[in-house]
């Protein structure tokens, strides 16, 4: 009986871990079953390089929401990995005792808070002052990436954080030894053994990035071509697929889950680039 | 004569060089501090104008029993909330910690299914709630014929937060002594037992940690629940034998997917800024709360 009851749950714990298994089976089949048929309806050519998307006229080309991702991301990083990375060599090697009790719960607040919030803060607060200072709309690539770039520090700040503590502390010991200061020891001796960790963090960061949704629209603008400038509109395609859901029937529903499947394979690139990087990392 | 010269020069180069020394040690101290200073600068500006120009805004009609167009009240969007988390926890919590004691006390090391859990994990938590969104619309609304109702979206954020479950519950149960397992198994407890008994009742702080952090999620999110849970702003009702209850298969809208709503049609800002801040005030208790209860689980 005893036995039997081990054995029973046994099989359920078990059953229990398959359940991420079946998920990421089930994820896959529904987006890819849903949508390749759609990419392949409008041709993968015409709908992965296809400059105009005018689901009126049945054109679905979204290379430029494929585009409008990539510099939304490339922006982002540009904002947020280099004052992350100082925050986390801050938050690991310069910051008071005192003050990181404190630091600490505030930048894990800051990964709390929801993208619609940051969204909001955006438009009423980030998108003024581009407004202001450019005379755009200040609805843009330039606001979308600043709000990105503050999105991504936490989970930035957070791993590198790690990444530097992990250091052995005889790097910079030894760099201390040989005369240096402290500053030029951290920087030179335990930054550059922290790298792997740090672009772990990165990738990471552009997955949120890439990712990203709703703050998004909120302060993108989102037409859907390709922009001229840092202050021209651009659509992502997370945005494609929110904005135009609620109502697109037939083929330009299609189109949208083709869209999420486009986005799910960038996705599971980045992911593989994390994993890879992991990897390296424990066997080095 | 020349050797004096020398070394007063070698002096001088010295002196040079810890000149230099110090003032890249400066630029870097004064790198490090602006970046810290910038980031928390911007944290303050965010809650500190949504407290400010929302908390004026905050009206008791806002928090009237049933929405309409007049009174815009978010309280059918809190009850959704509350829903939903409860929802999405009875689904996420059980399969996460049973899970995660499957991982950490039941697989063998070397064991297949660990790497290839260990690996879905990892790329659940990396997809981007907009797919899961997709994906949840198209299985549980479109496939299971469900249309738009908060069961669709208790699922699926129950996969979305599965991950977090799962993690920081193998870490509670990682961080529980062996001598624990030992001892029980000493006195002769089968492995279930000890789980059930000795195992889990001294990982539940940390447990308990990650299921809040989960809640947050739950809170904030939007995209996953814009076609999952679909955007009606009453409490989702059905007659069963004359009393009126709560139906899971209708559609409901939380919080945050209500101030979406209430941005959207661009009408309704002060209120806007009213649920601003009771979801920014939700999510700063939810952090505190973890993190307290993180807390106590390190001391003890």
């Amino acid at each position: 009986m005893k036995d039997l009851k081990e054995a029973l749950m046994h099989v359920v714990f078990m059953i229990a871990a398959c359940v991420s298994i079946l998920a990421v089976a089930l994820i896959c089949i529904f987006l890819f079953a849903n949508g390749l048929p759609a990419i392949a309806k409008i041709g993968p050519v015409e709908f992965l390089t296809g400059m105009r998307w005018k689901p009126m006229n049945e054109i679905f080309g979204i290379f430029p929401m494929i585009v409008g991702s990539i510099y939304v991301t490339a922006g982002a990083i540009v904002v947020g990995v280099p004052v992350g990375i100082l925050c986390a060599v801050y938050m690991a090697k310069f910051c008071p005792k005192k003050i990181y009790p404190i630091l600490k719960p505030a930048i894990e607040l800051m990964a709390g808070i929801p993208s619609i919030v940051y969204g909001f803060f955006g438009l009423v607060v980030i998108v003024p002052i581009v407004q202001d200072l450019t005379g755009s709309s200040g609805k843009s690539m330039l606001t979308a990436s600043i709000l990105l770039g503050i999105m991504i520090l936490p989970t930035i700040i957070g791993v590198s954080e790690s990444a530097i503590r992990a250091v052995p502390e005889s790097y910079y010991e030894g760099a201390l030894a040989l005369g240096d200061t402290h500053e030029r020891s951290v920087f030179f001796a335990v930054l550059p053994a922290a790298k792997s960790g740090i672009m772990a963090g990165v990738i990471l960061g552009v997955g949120r990035a890439i990712g990203e949704t709703m703050a998004v629209i909120m302060v993108a603008g989102n037409q859907p071509i390709i922009p001229g400038s840092l202050l021209e509109g651009v659509r992502t395609m997370t945005a494609n697929i929110v904005l135009e859901m609620g109502y697109a029937a037939g083929l330009h529903r299609e189109a949208l889950i083709a869209t999420g499947v486009v986005l799910f394979v960038f996705i599971l690139i980045i992911n593989l680039l994390f994993s890879l990087i992991k990897k390296g990392d424990n066997n080095g | 004569m020349v050797k004096t010269m020398k070394t007063k020069e070698n002096l001088r180069k010295e002196k040079d060089n810890l000149r230099s020394q110090k003032i890249t040690a400066g630029i870097l101290r004064g790198l490090v501090s602006i970046s810290m200073l910038i980031t928390v600068a911007v944290l303050i500006a965010l809650i500190g104008y949504i407290l400010i120009k929302g908390i004026p805004n905050l009206k008791p009609s806002l928090f009237a029993w049933e929405y309409n167009t007049e009174n815009v009240s978010m309280t059918p969007a809190i009850i959704n909330t509350i829903v939903m988390t409860f929802a999405a926890l009875l689904f996420a919590v059980p399969v996460g910690v049973f899970s995660a004691i499957y991982l950490v006390e039941y697989a063998r090391r070397g064991n297949k299914l660990v790497g290839i859990v260990r690996m879905t994990t990892e790329t659940l938590s990396g997809i981007p709630s907009i797919v899961y969104g997709l994906f949840g619309y198209l299985m549980f609304g479109v496939a299971f014929h469900w249309g738009y109702s908060m069961l669709s979206g208790a699922l699926t954020l129950a996969i979305m937060v599965l991950p977090s479950v799962m993690r920081t519950t193998e870490e509670a149960l990682k961080a529980v002594p062996d001598s624990y397992r030992e001892g029980s198994f000493g006195l002769g407890a089968g492995r279930l037992r000890t789980v059930f008994v000795i195992i889990l009742p001294s990982a539940i702080p940390g447990i308990l940690a990650g299921v809040i952090l989960a809640i947050g999620r739950i809170t904030g999110e939007t995209a996953a629940l814009i076609y999952t849970a679909g955007t009606v702003a009453g409490i989702p009702t059905t007659s069963l034998g004359g009393v009126s209850v709560y139906d899971m298969m209708g559609s409901g809208r939380t919080l945050a997917i209500h101030m979406y709503a209430l941005l959207n049609e661009g009408l309704y800002m002060n209120e806007a800024y009213a649920t601003a801040v009771v979801l920014l005030v939700m999510v700063l208790l939810i952090n505190a709360l973890s993190a307290f209860v993180a807390k106590k689980f390190t001391r003890s």
